[in-house]
């Protein structure tokens, strides 16, 4: 069974459904990229993923319990950690105080995780002291993946962690994305820089109006000619 | 506002005819018990309140605007009129009008300039030089005006010393009334509006509490704590003793069997209550009228959804800006009536709980957005409030009765002329959590 | 020109109780400004707040005595403060189980908020007065002066007296350890840093496991304990009449919206730019301008407004922060 198992989800946020029966699974250590055109509901099935959207029908398995009727905040203690689409970060903290408020259910040492992560991230280090909100697009984007990382979740969710991030910084994040996904760690990400993504990809989903149009494993989609015409530009 | 209630429709059309008529109830009951004359007493100023309710529904029922000043605004338009109705003072508006005329130009003048300065220059130099000509302007400003004060109040200061009135009738005072207050609302609505809701809410506490402190302490305008007395009657009504100096009056009274000096006081307030009725009755039209035109439409839906209208192209601030002075209008003409039906401006009397925050639980009771509602909250706490005085003891003396004579008994008693503010504030809040939509909901 | 006879003038006449009254403000400010950042609303209670907090303050003090228990030279008051402050929280934990629970639950627009909070401002005000009546009470005990007008005039030879009250005094060294303690708080502690956090970013903090019903409690806490000092420095420095309270709400508004609604720091300033200006602006500089310039006999006082105005200060200041730089001083968080 799939590490995380998100079946027929179906639900919006007022009367009109903007999910129809969407699906979604990781594998343990694996990641799966989400992409699909603007408003296919992508960032709105993430949500559903993590409890902030209440699902009509569908559920929510995560290594193996049923996790459908749990708020985010049980999530985040079930392994789950989920970095937004927006205003993923805590913008007057500073970058040190971002990681901490992300270790805030842990009431262990996690000093060594804020080491890794600063590992992982070295510029973090280095503006430490520094509040979230003077950061530039990309550092905020790694501040916000620390952020998550910091409850050693075995599930991280990204909503395009590499909007509005340079093509070199991007293929940095895609890097250290892998590197996360290498220690353990599933992965379900959104992306809009599809080619990219599901290189990178062990399952894709392209989804449009709320439903899966494709599922196959990344290199399979990128594959296909029709996902390739449609949705990858040629 | 998004205010939802489930049971809106309960009553459905007979509700406001049979609400209505349970306060008329009320009225005739307290006629029969407490005698005709606190009845309409109660009545009149019943009325005036349902003014001022439907002027605070048009800011808040229509747009969804929190305005904590509207003792400033009622108080603003009672000046008018001492102003337009007093006999004046000989000399007064020779010998310090000029001076005053000047300094409120100066200052105008200056406020202009410093305006202009604020478009045309940036940085440093602007904050500089918007700094220096309001300083100027001020210093300029109080050297006419303390001036021209010396000679207002030089002039008979035990029964006048102050700028006097026109000498025109009462009822024009009461036009100019709403345009003093709109022209306050203009200024306080420009600054505030198009910023977060609850800046609107602390500017007009702030302009609220300005307007009733210069009008306290400026003697030379409205006599300041020692009140303004003898304002003339407006034109229907005459004065008690006229009544009873009347043959005809007299004998019309014998022939009811009423005593003359009775009928006369009742004959009084009856006139007035017509008086209001028709301003309330032209008002209620109006509104309605305008609620039902495009531009209530549009201003419905601004309310209803801002972000929505404001992609549409809509000037959200602006038509803000228009109901904000219209709804403080209403406010400022509540205050020239009651003025009126006072006689005598006593400037010690605006109270903000009474004069603001009372006027907002009568119109979240009545219904926010629904005219009728206004009226009808208007006249139903006020007259509680009134009964509520007396109550309250009777109650309290009542719950007390089985305690031992002793210190907190006594407490317990005193306190009780207290309990007012209370009860109204869980009116409100009761209103506000359970039926937010009030007794007569907006269709 | 006698500068230093100006100097003493000053000091006594503007600097010392413009500074007494600012860090009451800035208490006063602080409550309002954290709950505006996390609850989002201008809580029009909080004037009320302090005078419930300060008549409790009030009764206990008089138990106290009773008791036969002062604190020598310091006022009585300062012992009965923690009483105080618990009795102000437990009313303002149990006004927000209450009242504004719901609202936050069905998400209302903010303007409903402050509208709430108005009606328990009438509620908390009935109560007062229910409790301790509408009169002016005086309960400053112990000491009055640290420097007495007659002892300084001795000790220096000027002509100029200055006085030094214990209450100035005690309200700035209460002010300054309330603010130490709150910074503390909010910048080294896990629950302090939830708290700024939730203020920074609601859902993000939801998202980081921080317990929302936990951050809304303990800010009501501080606030409650904020409004209860605040209001009890004032009535030390003043005296206690519930209106007063009432029209206080102004200034501590204008002092937060200054600052920049949302930031403690701002809160801070804003306090002492209102209270110099309030000060400023009604004080008679004849005096002063004597020292300095002594060959100028002005004719009037010099003040550029009465004391009746002090309020118009505050509004003015309120309105220029308004019109050019609605955030305030220090960047607060909405517009
Ligand atoms: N909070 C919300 N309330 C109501 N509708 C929403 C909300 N958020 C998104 N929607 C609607 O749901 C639909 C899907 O939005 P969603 O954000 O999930 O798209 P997306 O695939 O993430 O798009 P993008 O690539 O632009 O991020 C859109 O039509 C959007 O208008
Ligand atoms: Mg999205």
């Amino acid at each position: 069974m799939s590490f995380l198992l998100a079946e027929g989800m179906t639900g919006g946020y007022g009367a009109a459904d903007i999910l129809h029966g969407c699906t979604l699974k990781v594998e343990k250590g694996q990641i799966a990229v989400i992409v699909g055109p603007n408003g296919a509901g992508k960032s709105t099935a993430m949500k559903a993923v993590f409890g902030m959207l209440k699902l009509r029908a569908g559920h929510v398995i995560l290594d193996g319990e049923d996790i459908t009727a749990l708020t985010p905040q049980a999530r985040v203690a079930k392994g789950m950690g989920f970095v937004p689409q927006v205003n993923n970060v805590f913008p007057t903290m500073s970058v040190e105080e971002n990681l901490e408020m992300g270790a805030f259910l842990r009431r262990d040492d996690f000093r060594d995780t804020m080491e890794q992560v600063y590992d992982l991230f070295p510029i973090l280090k280095q503006k430490r002291r520094q509040n979230a909100g003077e950061l530039s697009g990309g550092q905020r984007q790694q501040v916000a993946v620390g952020r998550a990382l910091m409850t050693r979740p075995k599930l991280l969710m990204l909503d395009e962690p590499t909007a509005g991030v340079s093509p070199i910084v991007m293929d940095e994040l895609f890097d250290r994305i892998i590197e996360v996904a290498r220690t353990g760690i599933s992965i379900l990400m959104v992306e809009q820089n599809a080619r990219q993504a599901l290189e990178i990809a062990d399952m894709g989903y392209v989804l449009v109006q709320g439903a899966n149009r494709y599922t196959d494993t990344g290199a399979a989609l990128m594959a296909d000619p029709e996902v390739r015409r449609t949705f990858l530009g040629g | 506002m998004s205010l939802r209630q489930p049971d809106a429709a309960a009553g459905g059309r007979l509700r406001a005819p049979l609400l209505f008529a349970a306060m008329a109830a009320l009225v005739a009951i307290e006629a029969a018990t407490g005698g005709w004359n606190t009845a309409l007493g109660i009545v009149n100023m019943g009325l005036i309140s349902a003014v001022l309710a439907l002027g605070v529904n048009m800011q808040w029922g229509y747009a969804g605007l929190f305005n904590t000043g509207i003792v400033g605004f009622l108080a603003l338009g009672g000046l008018a009129p001492v102003l337009i109705a007093m006999p004046p003072t000989p000399g007064a508006f020779a010998g310090g009008g000029p001076g005053i005329a000047l300094a409120a130009l100066v200052a105008l003048a200056s406020v202009i300039a410093a305006i202009a300065v604020n478009r045309r220059l940036r940085g440093r130099p602007r904050a500089i030089a918007i700094i220096a000509i309001l300083v100027a302007g001020f210093f300029a400003y109080r050297a006419l005006f303390d001036r021209a004060v010396a000679v207002i109040q030089a002039i008979n200061p035990s029964a006048q010393g102050n700028l006097g009135g026109l000498g025109l009738p009462v009822l024009l005072a009461w036009p100019v009334g709403a345009l003093f207050a709109a022209g306050a609302a203009w200024i306080i609505g420009k600054t505030a509006l198009g910023l977060r809701s609850d800046y609107l809410a602390i500017a007009t506490l702030g302009i609220g509490e300005i307007i009733v402190a210069v009008l306290r302490n400026e003697e030379w305008l409205s006599r300041g704590v020692m009140n303004v007395n003898g304002i003339p009657r407006p034109w229907p009504v005459p004065y008690e003793v006229q009544l009873q100096a009347d043959p005809a009056f007299v004998s019309r009274m014998a022939g009811l069997g009423v005593d003359p000096v009775t009928g006369s006081t009742i004959m009084v307030k009856l006139l007035y209550t017509g008086l209001f009725l028709v301003v309330l009755l032209a008002l209620i039209w109006a509104a309605q009228m305008a609620l039902k035109s495009p531009w209530g439409r549009m201003m419905r839906a601004i309310r209803d959804n801002e972000i929505a209208a404001a992609a549409m192209g809509k000037d959200v601030t602006r038509r803000h800006l228009q109901i904000f002075v219209i709804g403080s209008a209403v406010c400022g003409l509540a205050g020239a009536m009651m003025i009126t039906l006072d006689g005598q401006m006593t400037p010690g009397s605006y109270n903000p709980l009474r004069y603001t925050f009372l006027i907002w639980v009568m119109v979240i009771v009545g219904g926010s957005g629904n005219n009728w509602g206004s009226v009808l909250g208007g006249m139903l706490i006020w007259y509680l409030w009134i009964k509520a005085e007396a109550w309250g003891p009777v109650l309290m003396s009542f719950l007390t009765a089985g305690m031992a004579e002793g210190a907190l008994k006594s407490h317990l008693l005193d306190s009780a002329a207290h309990m007012r503010l209370f009860t109204m504030g869980l009116i409100l809040l009761l209103v506000l959590r359970f039926a937010p939509r009030g007794l007569l909901p907006e269709k | 020109m006698d500068i230093l006879n100006a100097l003493v003038a000053l000091l006594n006449f503007v600097v010392i109780p413009a500074t007494a009254y600012g860090a009451q403000l800035a208490l006063g400010a602080l409550g309002v400004t954290l709950i505006y950042g996390i609850l989002r609303f201008s809580n029009f209670a909080h004037g009320d707040t302090m005078a419930f907090g300060t008549a409790m303050t009030i009764l206990v003090t008089w138990a106290l005595q009773a008791a036969g228990i002062t604190l020598g030279p310091l006022p009585t008051a300062l012992l009965a403060l923690p009483f105080a402050i618990a009795l102000t929280a437990g009313l303002v934990l149990a006004t927000d189980r209450v009242v504004y629970d719901y609202y936050r639950r069905v998400r209302a627009a903010p303007v409903i908020l402050v509208m709430v909070s108005v009606g328990v401002m009438f509620v908390m005000n009935g109560l007062t007065r229910f409790v301790i009546g509408v009169d002016e009470i005086n309960f400053a005990d112990g000491a009055r002066f640290v420097i007495s007008a007659r002892g300084f005039r001795e000790a220096t030879g000027l002509a100029e007296p200055l006085t030094l009250r214990s209450s100035q005094l005690i309200t700035l060294i209460t002010a300054a350890l309330v603010v130490w303690a709150l910074f503390w708080f909010l910048g080294r502690t896990r629950t302090g840093k939830s708290m700024r956090a939730f203020s920074d970013n609601e859902d993000l903090a939801l998202l980081s496991g921080i317990n929302p019903n936990r951050v809304v409690a303990v800010t009501w806490i501080i606030a409650a304990a904020l409004a209860t000092t605040a209001g009890t420095l004032y009535g030390l420095d003043k005296s206690f009449k519930a209106f007063n309270y009432f029209q206080l709400l102004l200034p501590i508004f204008a002092a937060a919206v200054v600052g920049g609604l949302g930031s403690p720091v701002g809160a801070i300033a804003g306090g002492f730019v209102i209270a110099f200006s309030e000060v400023g602006v009604t004080y008679a500089w004849k005096k002063v301008a004597g020292y300095l310039i002594p060959a100028w006999q002005p004719e009037g006082l010099l003040q550029l407004l009465s004391t009746e105005y002090k309020f118009a200060v505050s509004f003015a200041i309120l309105i220029i922060v308004l019109l050019f730089k609605p955030t305030g001083l220090f960047k607060g968080k909405a517009v």
